[in-house]
């Protein structure tokens, strides 16, 4: 009896703390992109975190901070792995306060990226673990479940997920645009049912869309496509907001088969035990 | 100790003599160690170890991330970046401590849960009972502040809510709120104290435990029958029981390692998937989140401290009675903490003089049904506070109270208990066969 109530409690926890996450917002479009990091076996493509990270340098630094990466780290393993003497030419692009002098001085790989340069543009550090995304079929947070919590999903959804103005509001809001992924901008009025909710996905937000195909050049060949940017930047992130990805996952998986050794020779210990007071089950 | 009769330590050399004379330790433990624990105990009763371990666990990993946190509101998110990038092992011991309170309240529930079904908490365990529901408080307390130190939006705004709670007590409730946050809102002194207290509520636990130990050493374990142990002599006993080293300890040892072994694939694989993304978005007093959501083993109750809004009629009968002093802000508070209440009162609300749910056929029932009612609370409180699930929380919850205050007393009187076994060696022989061992082995026994 009690296994079955274990197992029922179980289940149905997976299913509130997912759907704990789902409860949120307006309905949103997300693509379910099958990202080198997912599962548990998933690692981080070294290219593609290069990559990432040339798109961030060039395209979303702009506005947006890593104000808790340090640069340095860009050379640690786990992650883009970049030489050293390429990170010190890297880190001098930007400009820094020195702490002792307070004078402005090139940036070295022990400084922190910046922080954002707009006062509405967050800082990326952690976004990847910040947002929801893709929850699985009705918000049963399956997929995130199988695939961790789903962040990168959304920020490749939103880089992809620009849209003309749907027809209930063909000018849209001005100075903000239509976004399918985005959950918490304005929507305007003649996009709303009887109830106050929302018609159409996403909302309208604040951000312009950057990335266009051919945008970048990057250096190993692969195309400069609006979805292979938006992808390679969101793996980026994944790994500034979880640096040590790899290494917990490593960690996990050593923890678990040894655990499962420990526990079978437990197992067996326990049976020959107790092997002298009882013998089989007869009811 | 006292109760059950064993053997007891006994010095054998002079060192032993010596210390045993001036403090005895030794023996202390070999009394723990060598309890005589009744031989049926299910798989049901690991949790005991799995919560001692818990605690090990929570204020081993705790310790150290403090020697690395910052507790002031404006570099306590980033010193926890800093623990996550910087700290040799740090996002490990981070994970494995917020993820360990998870698996600390799934072994608590369960604990709880094998104790309202196996009669755990009836006379004499009722002060072992008491102690529990005292620990299970600290928990929620320890817990709930822990929550706050990343100072996360969540953070932040579940401790909105939760000391807003204080403030719904008629007159004075403004002035405990103001106290419990050290200001008018929460703010660096709220997370200095929280900090404070979430270092030493643990130990309060651990001394809580070991009385909760010594609790049920005196009056010996409960068993799934829920028969008393014999204790005519030490050879009826005997019959009962074995000792707790070896047989209890590896079989516990061997529970433990198969729930470490899930415990650690959800650290390493997937560690956010309990925890809220908005706690990954810094603390920001000027921005609300859309829905505040607790942490997961707080749904149940804040479930029913949100099913009692102002239409209920209960709840505006009671408002017209006390002219208003008890409004719907305050009857929903009244409800969270009364429905922990109840359940600490349960040993004199069960009126029935039978102690193991399993020979109770109507009580089995509604006890799957305040299992059922559990898991249902524990998800509407994580939903909008909007129809259906309006209705279906304040069903949820008058059942919850439903059963501890009118199923179980009346239960008592009109069910039919079915026979029990007169001994746990009795019940123990109906389900195994002799141990198969050769016979030349029998005559050492």
């Amino acid at each position: 009896m009690f296994r079955n109530i274990t197992l029922t409690a179980v289940s149905a926890l997976a299913i509130t703390a997912g759907a704990a996450l789902a409860a949120s917002g307006p309905h949103t479009h997300f693509e379910d992109v099958a990202f080198a990091h997912e599962g548990p076996f998933g690692t981080f493509d070294q290219l593609q975190l290069q990559r990432g990270l040339q798109v961030y340098t060039e395209v979303c630094s702009a506005c947006h901070g890593l104000r808790y990466v340090p640069i340095r780290t860009l050379s640690d393993e786990g992650g883009p792995q970049m030489p050293e003497d390429q990170i010190r030419a890297y880190a001098t692009q930007f400009t820094v306060v020195d702490e002792d002098t307070g004078e402005d001085r090139d940036g070295k790989p022990t400084d922190h990226f910046p922080m954002s340069q707009l006062w509405n543009a967050p800082d990326l550090s952690v976004m990847a673990k910040a947002r929801a995304g893709f929850h699985g079929p009705v918000g049963t947070g399956i997929s995130q479940l199988l695939n961790g919590i789903g962040g990168p999903e959304y920020i490749y959804s939103l880089q992809t997920g620009y849209a003309d103005n749907p027809d209930c509001a063909p000018d849209g809001i001005d100075g903000y645009y239509y976004n399918t992924a985005f959950p918490a901008g304005g929507i305007p009025d003649s996009c709303k049912d009887e109830h106050g909710v929302s018609t159409v996905p996403g909302s309208w937000i604040a951000m312009p869309p950057n990335l266009e195909d051919g945008l970048v050049t990057y250096a190993d060949g692969t195309p400069a496509t609006v979805e292979n940017m938006a992808e390679d930047v969101a793996s980026f992130l994944m790994w500034t907001a979880e640096p040590k990805m790899m290494a917990r996952k490593e960690a996990g998986f050593k923890a678990v088969l040894f655990l499962i050794v420990l526990s079978t020779l437990l197992y067996l210990t326990n049976k020959k035990l107790w092997s002298k007071v009882k013998g089989q089950r007869i009811a | 100790m006292a109760g059950i009769p064993h053997d007891h330590y006994e010095p054998k050399t002079g060192a032993e003599t010596w210390l045993h004379k001036r403090l005895p330790i030794v023996g202390l433990l070999y009394d723990t160690m060598m309890l005589p624990t009744p031989k049926n105990l299910n798989w049901m009763w690991i949790w005991g170890i799995v919560l001692t371990f818990c605690l090990v666990l929570q204020i081993v990993t705790g310790i150290v991330l403090a020697m690395h946190y910052t507790p002031q509101v404006d570099l306590a998110f980033a010193s926890i970046e800093h623990i996550m990038r910087n700290v040799n092992g740090g996002h490990m011991l981070r994970y494995l401590h917020a993820n360990g309170a998870s698996l600390f309240f799934i072994a608590v529930y369960l604990h709880i849960f094998r104790g309202l079904y196996y009669g755990s908490y009836k006379a004499p365990r009722e002060v072992t009972w008491i102690i529990g529901m005292l620990i299970y408080l600290a928990m929620m307390a320890t817990a709930f502040m822990g929550y706050v130190l990343p100072w996360g939006q969540m953070s932040f705004w579940g401790a909105t809510v939760i000391t807003g709670l204080f403030g719904a007590i008629p007159g004075v409730g403004g002035a405990i709120q103001a106290w419990l946050l050290g200001g008018p809102a929460v703010d660096n002194a709220t997370l200095n104290r929280f900090f404070s207290l979430h270092y030493l509520l643990p130990f309060v636990i651990a001394a809580l435990v070991a009385v909760h130990i010594w609790a049920f050493h005196t009056t010996g374990n409960n068993n799934p029958t829920g028969v008393e142990v014999r204790r005519g002599s030490k050879e009826e006993a005997e019959r009962d029981t074995l000792p707790f080293w070896p047989y209890f300890v590896i079989k516990d040892l061997f529970a433990l390692g198969v729930i470490l072994a899930i415990f650690f694939a959800v650290v390493g694989f997937m560690p956010n998937y309990l925890g809220h993304p908005d706690n990954y978005i810094e603390a920001n007093p000027l921005s609300t989140p859309v829905h505040i959501v607790p942490e997961w083993y707080f749904l149940p109750f804040y479930a029913i401290l949100r099913a009692f809004t102002a239409d209920v009629w209960i709840v505006a009968l009671t408002e017209w009675v006390t002219f208003g002093i008890v409004d719907a802000k305050l009857f929903g508070v009244l409800a969270m903490f009364g429905s922990i209440i109840v359940m600490a009162l349960t040993p004199w609300l069960d009126t029935s003089s039978v102690r193991s749910g399993r020979y109770r056929p109507m009580f089995k029932w509604w006890f799957v049904g305040l299992c059922v009612d559990f898991v249902i609370l524990t998800w509407v409180g994580a939903m909008p506070t909007e129809e259906p699930y309006s209705t279906i929380s304040l069903i949820a919850s008058a059942y919850w109270f439903g059963y501890f205050l009118i199923i179980l007393p009346l239960l008592g009187v009109i069910e039919k208990p079915e026979p029990q076994p007169a001994t746990i060696e009795e019940d123990f022989n109906s389900h195994y066969a002799p141990p198969s061992a050769p016979a030349a082995a029998q005559p050492a026994e």
